[in-house]
């Protein structure tokens, strides 16, 4: 496969970037709603997934504002739950999956020594649609009744009591999922078919493998979720009783085939950041990475596991012993690839030469806090445990551990790393250092003490609770407004890098060995016209 | 902490506000203490895996931080190069394996302990619904509602909070200690979870399914916890509260109980005074329509309508007894607006839809008796 690098492009003869060039590019605006070029597609992914970040940011900080004390200070009920809801949805949809495609978009054409994506127009629709999806979201919030507010998982019949909101929710989610099926077969397609001579499949880099096994998740799930809110929406108003027992449905239904989107989808979110941060590791110890195929083959496991644990989110809907020790066996697994790939990273800063600027500070904290909610995610596979923690703020504990500290942190992690890359300039590592060292402190200072409210049995998604809860809850909400306010420092690092940056070197960093680095900082617009030959 | 004058004036005063806090919240960071065998059983497993998390966290952090301190280039170290060796590899694949092997054969046994709801001495079926539960003693023949008791003025701030805020009801699931006691779980509208901490039960419940569960109390006392899973607005307020009570007691309350629903249970043909009406009908409101319509009638723009003024209610009196009665449907599906007549007696009825159509702005000057919601279930 790798003897067609150039599939896609062939149709161009070879003059064709001379050509192309010769063109007048449209300027301003336009020039980014008509682009086709890969780099300029991933800073529209990075920079619509920052602007949703923020979104879903003043969310939770509203949230967290409202229970800081007990009682109602700041907003209702109603509008509560649909803060919560609309956080969720927001970060998952709108913050980490287009800030993975992002990076995908950027550096799987480069690690592969690709001239662009495979399909570089249907790149420009997938990031477009997102727009008008996020658009439809936060609108929800103006029309009669509200945004949804049934939680981000959407279950019936709470949601089939909502208003139109949930209905525009529904849409969103179509057009989102619409929007990830498009990217993933143009990363898959790329992939397979436009890596540079010589680059065979177990030589590519780890974080393009991730991002392959990825999209293919994404290509399994998301029809899955789209016809499961499909069927939401027929029962709102098509008279049909899917997740109706009066009509012969039944409403955990629902939940079977929302999880069996919603587990893969966990690792959609995370398998990138595996694989930004086995980029980053091993550059910064200077070392290769230790256990490449065990890596890509842990990888795979997880990806697998995935389709066959979803009912772990399920324990309390009352169903027999014998599925719940099946899905507790199967959660339990996953623990051991994972662990694989820990002792993997761990072995690569083995006896390295390490440095820690901050792409490796965010990786080492990566692990560091992954791992923490590893071991929560094993106390919650536990069915006896889980059934006096399931939606309990232990659950919110676990999982912002694995996505704040995970995806997230990674996500951080990649962007310093590339940045100098991708812009040309170095960006403040004095103040790169101090993202990292005020996120990993405020995050430790909201979340944490989440797993002491929910082992003493606070459940989530409450606007209110009991007197007992309160210390916790004041101590999060003041690590909240912290991990917040650090996160604007991180747009001031990201646009002064950007805007006056020092000059940046071909290769930054010393052990970076993928594709990228060989060439020159900034990017030029079109890349690997002739691909590289790989040894 | 009560020393303050040996600190500036600005120190004291924030350790005045912060240690006892967290002397508190120190106490807190554990399961809540168990109070039934499955409970303690499940306190247990979760000690132990925490211990083997602990060793665990210890063991790959040491390496890890050994490994960020001496393996820097600032030391002088230089890389080594190696990246694979296949033997460490299989035994950090098989060591997990094993631990966890340690960990699901305790697991298994209590999830077996938990599902084996067979042979109870007393079965209770728990309805919840939005948003407030069901307690049915199906052999003794009697059940009832159990609602958020706290009061109004402390959820709006204008009163210091009480020591049960939010986890107070006014009638309790009474249960005897020491007897297996059989939870049939079910939902008249969205899924709730009847969820008990210190009782190591947390079941969903569901429309349209029954589910069961158990538990089995060592001693008496009384045990609180909440609904756990969102079933709209009023989900932070539908606490449950379980008294556990001595055999003796026990017998002596379901007596009591008994007798009270017999003297409580109202002659369906009796002519009731206006007055009477509107006073039961304030109560019925109260407890069950303010959440969404509002104590002031006024409704949530744009998601409960308003009942001041409303055409239903200063329309045809049957049309507003139908509504109640059967709830509000569109498009085949119920809506927030839910069927009452299964939830509410035709007298409870009768008074509330007198209550709404005599209050705020509505003045009809009807009252409407028992006997005509009676006539229009059907």
């Amino acid at each position: 496969m790798s003897s067609l690098p150039h599939d896609h492009v062939a149709g161009a003869p070879a003059g064709h970037d001379m050509g192309h060039d010769a063109h007048a590019h449209p300027t301003g605006i336009m020039r980014w709603i008509m682009t086709t070029n890969h780099k300029d597609i991933g800073t529209l992914y990075l920079w619509f997934s920052m602007t949703m970040f923020l979104v879903g940011g003043v969310m939770a900080l509203t949230i967290r504002a409202e229970l800081f004390q007990p009682g109602l200070q700041l907003v209702e009920p109603e509008f509560f739950n649909q803060l919560n809801t609309l956080h969720g949805l927001i970060m998952i949809f709108g913050a980490i999956m287009p800030a993975a495609v992002g990076f995908a978009n950027w550096q799987v054409p480069l690690m592969i020594g690709a001239p662009d994506m495979a399909f570089a127009r249907m790149n420009n629709w997938s990031f477009w649609l997102l727009p008008f999806a996020a658009t439809l979201l936060m609108g929800s919030f103006l029309v009669p009744g509200g945004a949804a507010s049934a939680g981000w998982t959407l279950y019936p019949p709470l949601s089939v009591q909502a208003g139109m909101g949930m209905d525009m929710t529904i849409f969103a989610i179509h057009i989102m999922g619409a929007s990830s099926i498009m990217g993933s077969i143009n990363i898959i397609t790329t992939i397979l078919n436009m890596r540079a001579p010589g680059m065979t499949l177990m030589k590519m880099p780890l974080f393009v493998w991730t991002w392959l096994i990825t999209a293919y998740l994404l290509i399994a799930v998301m029809p899955v979720l789209a016809g499961s809110v499909t069927m939401l929406l027929t029962d709102r108003h098509f008279g049909t009783s899917f997740f109706n027992a009066a009509g012969g449905g039944d409403p955990v239904l629902f939940q079977h085939v929302f999880w069996f989107f919603g587990h893969p989808e966990v690792y959609i979110m995370i398998l990138p950041a595996f694989g930004i941060v086995s980029t980053i590791i091993p550059a910064f110890a200077r070392k290769p990475l230790f256990g490449y195929a065990s890596m890509v083959y842990a990888t795979a496991s997880i990806a697998i596991l995935s389709f066959l644990v979803w009912a772990h989110h399920m324990f309390t809907v009352g169903m027999p012993a014998a599925g719940q020790l099946f899905f507790m066996y199967m959660t339990m697994l996953i623990a051991v690839p994972t662990g694989v790939k820990v002792f993997n990273w761990l072995a690569t800063m083995w006896r390295g030469s390490m440095t820690f600027e901050t792409p490796m500070l965010f990786a080492i904290g990566f692990i560091f806090l992954f791992t923490m909610g590893g071991f929560t995610g094993l106390v919650l596979a536990l069915v006896p445990v889980d059934i006096v923690l399931h939606d309990t703020y232990y659950v919110v504990a676990h999982f912002h551990y694995v996505l704040v500290a995970g995806s997230l942190f990674a996500f951080f992690g990649g962007i310093y790393y590339w940045l100098p890359k991708w812009s040309g300039h170095m960006y403040d590592e004095t103040l790169g250092k101090i993202h990292f060292w005020t996120s990993m402190i405020f995050f430790n200072v909201t979340f944490f003490p989440m797993h002491f409210l929910g082992l003493a049995g606070m459940p989530r998604r409450v606007p209110d609770y009991a007197p007992q809860f309160t210390d916790w809850n004041a101590v999060a909400t003041v690590g909240a407004f912290g991990f917040g306010f650090s996160q604007l420092l991180f747009l001031y690092i990201v646009i002064k890098c950007i805007r006056s940056g020092a000059p940046a070197p071909a290769r930054p960093w010393d052990g970076a060995d993928t594709l990228e680095w060989t060439l020159p900082s900034p990017l030029p617009y079109h890349t690997f016209e002739t691909p590289p030959q790989v040894s | 902490m009560k020393r303050k004058g040996a600190m500036a004036r600005g120190t004291a005063a924030l350790a005045a506000a912060w240690l006892p806090t967290l002397a508190h919240a120190a106490k807190e960071y554990n399961l809540q203490p168990p109070v039934t065998p499955v409970a303690t059983q499940i306190f247990d497993l979760h000690v132990y895996i925490m211990a083997i998390c602990a060793v665990i966290f210890v063991g790959v952090f040491s390496v890890m931080f050994y490994s960020i301190f001496a393996h820097r280039k600032s030391k002088g170290q230089h890389a080594a190069q190696f990246h694979e060796n296949t033997v460490v590899e299989v035994i950090w694949t098989i060591i997990p394996f094993l631990i966890l092997l340690l960990m699901a054969i305790p697991a298994t046994q209590t999830v077996l302990t938990m599902k084996d709801t067979s042979a109870p001495d007393l079965t209770v079926k728990v309805t919840g619904s939005q948003w407030k539960w069901n307690y049915n003693y199906l052999a003794e023949g009697f059940d009832f509602y159990s609602n958020l008791s706290t009061p109004v003025a402390q959820l709006e701030g204008r009163e210091p909070l009480g020591e049960h805020y939010l986890l107070e009801v006014d009638q309790p699931l009474v249960v005897p200690v020491g007897k297996k006691v059989r939870l049939l779980v079910t939902s008249s509208d969205v899924i709730h979870a009847w969820y008990l901490p210190a009782a190591g039960v947390q079941q969903d419940a569901i429309p349209g399914f029954v589910r069961d569960d158990w538990m089995k109390f060592d001693q008496t006392g009384t045990y609180r916890g909440q609904c756990a899973k969102i079933c709209g607005k009023e989900h932070g307020y539908m606490p449950i509260v379980v008294e556990v009570k001595s055999a003796d007691d026990y017998a002596q309350w379901v007596g009591e109980h008994k007798k009270a629903a017999a003297a409580a249970a109202d002659d369906p043909n009796k002519t009731w005074a206006m007055q009477e009406l509107v006073a039961r009908g304030e109560k019925v409101f109260g407890a069950n329509c303010a959440a969404c319509h509002q104590a002031n009638g006024k409704g949530v723009p744009g998601a409960f309508p308003a009942l001041d003024g409303s055409p239903v209610v200063t329309g045809p009196k049957d049309g507003q007894i139908k509504t109640v009665l059967n709830g509000v449907v569109k498009n085949g599906q119920p809506t927030a607006m839910v069927a009452w007549k299964n939830t509410l007696s035709d007298t409870d009825i009768a008074a509330v839809i007198t209550y709404t159509r005599n209050s705020w702005g509505n003045h009809s000057g009807e009252a409407i008796q028992p006997a005509e919601v009676k006539a229009d279930r059907s």
